[in-house]
C-alpha cells in the first residue's frame, strides 16, 4: 500500500516538474539571448570557454557576469571583483525572502536547492502564480528552475564557441528581451490587484521610477534598483490601510 | 581550454557571495514565523523590483548626471501596449525583440 503511494507520489512530482518546465518556456527566450550574448562578451574579455562555462555554472547570475567580465578587463584587484558581485546579487535576497515562505514544509537540502537557482525571471514567473493566487509546490520550481539553469548555461557556451562569428547581439533587438519580460510580468501582476487598489499600486509605481532616475544620477544602477524596491515597498506598507 | 588560479578564485569567490543571499532566507524562514508587516512588506516587491529593473534598461549610466536611452523607451511603448492586450509573456517578448531591433533599423 505505502508502495503503491509512493509511486503515485512520484508520478505525480514527475507531472509537476513538467509543468515547471512549461511554464519555464515564455523566458527562455530571454536565457538564451542573454546567455549567448555573456558567452561573446566573455570571450572578447579573454576567458576561456571553460571559465565561460565555470562562471555561468557557479555564479549563474546574469548582470553579474557581465559586469565580473567588465571589471576583469579593467584589472580589477580581485576583492573589489567579489564585492561588486555580492553588491549586484544581493537583490537575490529580496527574491528568495518573498519566495521561501511558500517553501517551509519541504526539507531544508530541497529548500537550498530551490534558493540556489532562483533568478529574476524564474521569481518573476512564480510571483505571477502568486498573484493569481494559484497553488505550487517544490517539484514545480524545481521544474522551472532547472529548465532555466539548463538553457542558461547551455546559451552560454553557445556564445563562447560561436561569439567569433557574431560581432554584435544588439542589432538584433535580442537584448530588450528582458525589458519586455519584466513588462509582461509587470502587467501580470497589476492584473490580479483588485480594481480599488488599482491606483495606489501605480502611485507606487510612479515612485520607483523617480527614485530610480534620482539614485541613479548618484550611485551605480545595481545599488539604485535595491534601494528604490526597498523604500516604495516601505511607503507600500505604510500608505495601504 | 585553459583556467588560470586567480580566475579559480575569483569565480569560487563570486559563486559563494552570490548563494549565500539566494539561500539564507530558505534557511532561515523554515525556522520563524514571519511578521503580518514583513509579508506585507514583501508583497510589494515583485511589482517594485520589476519596475526598477525596466527603468535600468533605459537609463545609462556615463560622466553626465544622467541619461536616457531613447531607443530603448520608445521600443517599450509597443511592448507595453501588447503586454496590455495579450497578458502574454511569450507574446510580449517577441513583439519587444521585433520592435527593438525595428527601433534601431529606423534611428
Amino acid at each position: 500500500m505505502y508502495g503503491l503511494a509512493k509511486e503515485i507520489n512520484r508520478e505525480e512530482d514527475l507531472t509537476t516538474f513538467s509543468q515547471g518546465a512549461k511554464d519555464c518556456v515564455p523566458t527562455l527566450i530571454g536565457y538564451i539571448s542573454i546567455g549567448i550574448a555573456m558567452g561573446i562578451v566573455g570571450a572578447s574579455s579573454n576567458l576561456s570557454i571553460l571559465e565561460i562555462a565555470l562562471l555561468s555554472a557557479l555564479v549563474y547570475a546574469g548582470a553579474a557576469q557581465f559586469i565580473i567580465c567588465a571589471l576583469l578587463v579593467a584589472g580589477s584587484p580581485i576583492s573589489v571583483i567579489i564585492f561588486t558581485t555580492f553588491i549586484v546579487n544581493l537583490r537575490n535576497f529580496l527574491l528568495s525572502m518573498t519566495l521561501a515562505p511558500y517553501f517551509t514544509k519541504y526539507p531544508l537540502m530541497k529548500n537550498i536547492g530551490i534558493g540556489a537557482l532562483v533568478t529574476d525571471e524564474s521569481f518573476g514567473v512564480t510571483a505571477n502564480k502568486i498573484a493569481k493566487k494559484e497553488t505550487f509546490n517544490a517539484s514545480w520550481m524545481n521544474g522551472l528552475n532547472v529548465t532555466a539553469y539548463i538553457f542558461w548555461n547551455l546559451s552560454c557556451i553557445l556564445g563562447a564557441i560561436f561569439g567569433k562569428w557574431i560581432s554584435n547581439p544588439e542589432v538584433l533587438g535580442l537584448d530588450f528581451s528582458l525589458t519586455a519580460m519584466f513588462l509582461a510580468l509587470l502587467v501580470l501582476q497589476l492584473e490580479n490587484i483588485a480594481h480599488s487598489k488599482l491606483k495606489f499600486y501605480l502611485t507606487l509605481i510612479v515612485y520607483v521610477v523617480i527614485l530610480m532616475l534620482i539614485l541613479c544620477m548618484f550611485l551605480p544602477s545595481y545599488i539604485a534598483i535595491l534601494l528604490s524596491t526597498m523604500i516604495v515597498a516601505t511607503i507600500g506598507v505604510v500608505k495601504d490601510k | 581550454m585553459s583556467l588560470n588560479l586567480s580566475m579559480l578564485f575569483i569565480i569560487s569567490g563570486c559563486a559563494l557571495v552570490t548563494f549565500i543571499p539566494r539561500v539564507i532566507p530558505f534557511i532561515v524562514i523554515r525556522n520563524i514565523k514571519l511578521p503580518a508587516i514583513v509579508i506585507k512588506w514583501l508583497s510589494f516587491i515583485p511589482i517594485c523590483i520589476f519596475t526598477a529593473l525596466i527603468v535600468d534598461s533605459f537609463i545609462i549610466q556615463d560622466e553626465s548626471l544622467l541619461s536616457i536611452d531613447w531607443r530603448v523607451l520608445i521600443a517599450i511603448i509597443p511592448t507595453l501596449i501588447i503586454a496590455l492586450f495579450t497578458r502574454s509573456l511569450s507574446i510580449t517578448v517577441i513583439v519587444g525583440i521585433v520592435s527593438m531591433a525595428a527601433v534601431r533599423f529606423v534611428f
